[in-house]
């Protein structure tokens, strides 16, 4: 189990020193989640009353548009130069390489989530914080099952010439689960609503990321050889 | 330990209808150098990808040591050295920064000193700060070869290792082999190059179109009848 977090961890560190030199994947990131929450806000008149129902929506997009583009350039560091392979062949678990990667993915989204939410605050004029901090944990785990799903889908695309259109393609049907809770939720603080009313979307995104945890921690060996 | 360190048995490997290799048998000794030579296409790297456990064969098996590669843990990927088309570098990390991570990924413990001596042996220690990005191809190939030495492995395959270098890098890889060979590393080399591949063999190998159609020991083929044999067996 050492070994393994030692992967992950090993990982993760390349990653974020490779995106500190480069800063290509939460910049890229950032520009985009920043241009759908501002180009967006143009939408509502200003104090529309309907606009507290729809900016939980156009959050989730900003998040998973980005994320998106974001994927694509993380794995592309992998690709060029055959990186892949390399960290294939290393004398460790593949699955600890590959949630290495789903944490440096993790880990860049989050980053871009810190300064987009307050931005997408000011720009609609409400505050996702006001009636409870369980924000906090949609978006951390919304953002971890994005994650995990993503990463395993730029795995498999990164190597198409159409990996800009395969990714989200192939992802973003799998990603209505989350999506849908991830709005529920976000809709239910925004508006004040019953805390527990958001419980069972909770478990929803609860269940995704556990789900597909267990099935890639699984199959991972099989998929990459294959 | 026996001495018959890598067998393979029946290999085949399929892409969808292509077969890329097609019932690959041969063994190699501990301490042997083969050189694979066949025209494009002949399944020569898929060969090293297979045996390299980076992909899975259709059908049969691959023995190290008697044992089946798929039994083996994890940690037997240590045994192995790839160098390959690609020099499996970031670009946006420093020649140091690369061998560090790849030394971590191995375990290996004095790190920093394996890497100044490496990057000693393939003459880039003036270059270890620069970002690879800035490397040309020479170097980018020497990097890689330090890369793959680095955790010292017992078997080294190399897929087309002398593909754009230079003649001083050339000089260098030939030496680093033939100092690897002679320290009873088990090298299994694809090249090209047929003057390169049979100088440096203990054995040779020929393949077309996913088969092996000639295997045997250097000290059967003389050297001015090799390039002979050679356009009989692929043409």
């Amino acid at each position: 189990m050492k070994n393994y977090l030692t992967t992950v961890f090993n990982i993760v560190e390349k990653d974020l020193l490779l995106e500190l030199k480069s800063k290509e994947v939460v910049v890229s990131m950032l520009l985009f989640s920043l241009l759908v929450v501002i180009v967006f806000s143009f939408i509502f008149e200003p104090g529309a009353a309907y606009k507290d129902n729809l900016v939980g929506g156009i959050l989730w997009m900003a998040i998973i548009f980005s994320g998106v583009l974001g994927l694509n350039k993380s794995m592309l560091n992998e690709i060029t130069g055959g990186n892949l392979n390399a960290l294939l062949l290393a004398p460790v678990d593949r699955s600890a390489v590959f949630f290495g990667k789903v944490f440096s993915n993790f880990l860049f989204l989050i980053i871009m989530e810190i300064i987009t939410v307050p931005i997408f605050m000011v720009f609609y004029n409400i505050n996702i914080f006001a009636n409870s901090f369980m924000s906090i944990v949609v978006l951390a785990l919304g953002t971890y099952g994005f994650a995990v799903l993503g990463t395993l889908f730029s795995l498999i695309s990164v190597k198409t010439k159409t990996r800009e259109i395969m990714l989200p393609l192939l992802l973003l049907p799998l990603m209505i689960p989350i999506i849908l809770a991830g709005i529920q939720c976000m809709n239910i603080y925004i508006l004040g609503e019953d805390v527990t009313e958001s419980y069972k979307w909770l478990k929803l995104i609860g269940a995704f990321d556990v789900i597909f945890t267990a099935v890639i921690y699984a199959i991972f060996d099989y998929i990459v050889e294959e | 330990m026996t001495s018959k360190l890598i067998k393979l048995d029946e290999i085949t490997k399929r892409y969808g209808y292509l077969e890329a290799l097609k019932k690959v048998s041969f063994y190699l000794d501990r301490g042997e150098f083969l050189s694979i030579f066949g025209p494009n296409g002949a399944g020569k790297s898929t060969l090293l990808k297979v045996l390299s456990s980076q992909t899975r064969p259709s059908a049969g098996q691959i023995f190290f040591d008697g044992i089946k590669l798929s039994d083996l843990p994890n940690d037997f990927r240590r045994n192995f050295g790839v160098i390959s088309h690609q020099p499996f570098l970031y670009e946006n990390l420093s020649a140091e920064a690369n061998l560090k991570f790849y030394g971590k990924m191995y375990g290996l413990k004095e790190i920093d000193k394996k890497i100044d001596d490496i990057l000693n042996k393939v003459e880039l220690s003036d270059r270890k700060s620069d970002y690879v990005r800035n490397f040309s191809r020479g170097m980018l190939q020497r990097l890689s070869i330090a890369r793959t030495l680095l955790h010292d492995p017992e078997i080294i395959l190399l897929d087309e290792p002398y593909t754009g270098l230079d003649q001083h890098a050339s000089y260098i890889l030939s030496n680093i082999l033939k100092e690897q060979f002679q320290h009873s590393k088990t090298i299994i080399m694809v090249t090209h190059n047929l003057n390169r591949g049979y100088d440096l063999a203990s054995k040779i190998a020929i393949m077309k179109r996913g088969k092996i159609v000639f295997f045997d020991d250097k000290v059967n083929i003389p050297e001015y009848e090799f390039e002979d044999i050679y356009l009989a067996k692929v043409s």
